[in-house]
């Protein structure tokens, strides 16, 4: 998932719709981002480009929303609400996942086997649409 | 003399040919030179106590290394079993020695000396492995089993000991014929001449007109006083300087003469010679009146006597500072090599740095210490036993066996790696059990020992006087106990001839004299020593130099020459020091800057 600066980045991502949680005065996701344009890319454990600075998920906790939604350890996430979080630091991506109007957040997170799964149904099937909540996005940089 | 020597040569020179590796002439000489010192080593005493006192052994060929082995007895406790010269070399004041004289007179006897040898036929011994292979020897009936016996030099029964005989008497011959203390002082005395003369004339040209014409010569007033001082200054200058850099103890003595302290002995001689023949025509003969010529005259050879001295001092002081070379010493016996950074020299100036810094760092040869040990290697050979079933005494036969021995060997699976293996192993246990036991003892011996205070005497009870010993009593005392685990271990790491009962306990009394803990008392005993510990002093080291190139010739890349002495060799490789190019890069102070590198994890 390396850029080249100027063009646009493709990837095949999932649209998960997280539900926040209330827990007392907070409202929780339950998961936890790491990465980010301000960190040190080379010490991500889940990025395959080691100087990929964009946000990744680094711990799940087990029965929270995030989990039921759908979203697995080490998954990028590319956005949130629309906002982009290719390009962010740390501290804004944080800002966008818990803004405290919003109840939902609907983000598109990318991970490996998602391509693997791509290609493996556009080899056996070449003309089978892949369907569900995966689709190709392109995303300008 | 010649003659006799010409008619051995051409005698006995033909049947030798495999000897020679080359056809080349300078071979010849070779082998020629190295042979010759075979007699002289063995006929008297008084002769070959002569010939090392001259120190001069001029050797150049490989032929002679299993000769001379044979000829000296075993390595005593003091590892020079020959008498060399003394420690003070002919060499040593005002060494701008006329090498050209000695170098004359060693050419001459060497000539006379070569050609007897050659009757030596049955002589000239070869280690066995070589012989075993060397299928085109023409010694086979020289050789058998007994080879040791017979292959000393001393042959009474040869055909040719009447040649032996003869070189010894040729050779005390020549050698009476000048008296040995002459020989050793010439070159200095024609040094210190030299030198005496050429601080002399500029005042002999000041004084001789004074002395023949005084009163035809013209006045002169403060030039010729600035003149005088000036004079007198410079030879007071010239006077130490000679002293402090030419008439220092010379610390070897070379086997060709030293290039540049020729070519300045010349130049000097040359110059103060011209000088006198300029005085001679001008000043005495017309009997100069103008004597402030004269005495400028006197001056610019002073001062041309300066110059001379700073070529000097530049030529042979400054000139081999500058590091130019590399030379990588191995020794011949047990590889131990190290290696030495030296400037422009010739060989044989390197040879002498290069033993400089041998007695200082290389550990002490201990021939007790090298080979495999005998129980592993026999094992190889012994293992087949080879019947000679055809005729005995057949050349053929004996070489064929012993390749086949050497086949069969070379064919069985070798398992001594094992076994040297194990015995390592179990030498090195040895030893430390050894090593403890010997700390351990003599930590505790050291305890029975103290430095007696002068208060002590005072506050110590009259019922247990203490007896009062100097270090010498002190060092017995207390080696008792500690004699028996040092001899085992001494054994154990076998130095026991390095060190006997009396060097032991005098090596305590030192220590306990400055104060040293029993650590600082073993240093000398747990590590090998350079071998400068174990030398005395009193005599000199006579070291033969073998070289390829003349030793005169100077330092260039790949040259290889060795440094023998009798059981071992300092093989010699030179290498020239790379070139550098050294390059620069400006490092702003300002542009240390440092980032954090972070990776921080937020849960949402």
């Amino acid at each position: 998932m390396s850029f080249v600066p100027g063009q646009p980045v493709t990837a095949v991502v999932q649209r998960i719709e997280i539900q926040k949680l209330r827990q007392g005065e907070n409202l929780i996701l339950g998961f936890s981002i790491g990465g980010g344009i301000d960190q040190d890319p080379g010490q991500n454990p889940f990025s395959e480009d080691k100087s990929d600075k964009g946000i990744y998920v680094t711990r799940i906790s087990p029965g929270g929303p995030a989990e039921l939604a759908g979203l697995r350890i080490g998954d990028k996430i590319m956005q949130v609400n629309g906002w982009d979080m290719t390009m962010v630091t740390h501290d804004d991506a944080r800002k966008k996942l818990t803004k405290k109007k919003e109840d939902v957040v609907r983000v598109l997170v990318t991970r490996k086997s998602l391509e693997e799964a791509v290609k493996h149904s556009k080899g056996t099937h070449p003309k089978h649409e892949c369907g569900g909540s995966t689709s190709m996005h392109r995303l300008m940089q | 003399m010649l003659t006799l020597s010409i008619i051995y040569l051409s005698l006995c020179l033909p049947p030798h040919p495999p000897f020679f590796s080359q056809g080349s002439k300078i071979d010849f000489l070779r082998s020629k030179v190295d042979l010759l010192r075979l007699p002289l080593a063995l006929s008297s005493k008084s002769i070959s106590n002569c010939k090392s006192q001259l120190g001069v052994v001029w050797d150049k060929g490989g032929l002679g290394t299993g000769v001379a082995r044979k000829l000296h007895p075993p390595p005593t406790t003091d590892m020079d079993n020959e008498s060399t010269y003394s420690g003070y070399s002919y060499k040593s004041s005002h060494s701008r020695s006329s090498r050209k004289h000695r170098e004359r007179r060693d050419r001459h006897r060497s000539k006379t000396r070569d050609g007897s040898f050659r009757g030596e036929k049955s002589v000239v011994i070869q280690a066995p492995g070589e012989s075993l292979l060397d299928a085109d020897s023409p010694r086979e009936d020289d050789r058998d089993d007994n080879w040791g016996e017979t292959t000393t030099v001393v042959t009474g029964t040869s055909v040719d000991s009447i040649s032996n005989e003869d070189l010894t008497r040729l050779s005390k011959d020549l050698e009476d014929s000048l008296p040995l203390g002459c020989r050793r002082y010439i070159s200095p005395a024609l040094g210190v001449v030299l030198g005496l003369i050429s601080l002399i004339t500029p005042l002999a040209f000041l004084a001789i007109p004074q002395i023949l014409w005084r009163d035809s010569l013209d006045p002169c007033g403060t030039p010729c006083e600035g003149l005088y001082i000036s004079l007198a200054f410079k030879l007071l200058i010239l006077l130490f300087s000679t002293w402090a850099l030419f008439l220092r103890p010379a610390r070897a003595t070379l086997p060709r003469f030293f290039v540049f302290r020729c070519l300045l002995l010349a130049l000097v001689f040359l110059f103060v010679a011209s000088y006198w023949l300029f005085y001679g025509v001008r000043v005495l003969e017309p009997r100069e009146t103008d004597y402030r010529g004269i005495v400028g005259y006197a001056a610019s050879l002073v001062d041309a006597l300066l110059f001379i001295q700073y070529l000097a001092l530049v030529l042979l002081e400054v000139r081999h500072l500058q590091p130019a070379f590399c030379l990588k010493v191995v020794r011949s016996t047990d590889g131990v090599s190290r290696f030495y950074n030296v400037g422009h020299l010739s060989i044989q100036r390197a040879a002498v740095c290069v033993l400089d810094q041998y007695y200082s760092d290389f550990p002490v040869y201990n021939p007790a210490l090298l080979n495999l040990p005998k129980s592993i290697l026999t094992k190889k050979m012994s293992a087949f036993k080879v019947y000679n079933l055809g005729e005995e005494n057949s050349t053929n036969n004996s070489t064929g066996q012993s390749r086949a021995m050497i086949a069969a060997a070379a064919r069985r699976r070798d398992n001594s790696h094992n076994e040297y293996y194990y015995e390592e192993a179990e030498v090195e246990r040895k030893v430390r059990k050894r090593k403890a036991r010997l700390v351990v003892t003599v930590e505790e011996a050291f305890t029975h020992i103290r430095r007696h205070q002068e208060e002590d005497a005072a506050t110590s009870s009259p019922k247990h006087p203490r007896e009062v010993m100097d270090p010498r009593e002190a060092a017995q005392a207390i080696f008792a106990p500690m004699a028996r685990a040092m001899q085992k271990y001494l054994r154990a790491t076998r130095q026991q001839t390095y060190h006997s009962m009396e060097s032991i306990i005098s090596h305590l009394q030192f220590c306990i004299t400055h104060n040293m803990t029993p650590r600082a008392f073993l240093e000398r005993y747990l590590a090998p020593g350079p071998t400068l510990q174990y030398l005395d002093n009193n005599r000199g080291r006579q070291w033969t130099l073998v070289s390829e190139e003349p030793v005169t010739a100077s330092l260039c890349q790949g040259q290889v020459f060795s440094l023998r002495r009798l059981d071992f060799s300092l093989v010699v490789t030179v290498t020239p020091l790379p070139f550098l190019r050294l390059a620069e890069e400006f490092i702003d102070p300002k542009s240390h800057k440092f980032v954090m590198k972070l990776q921080s994890e937020t849960s949402v």
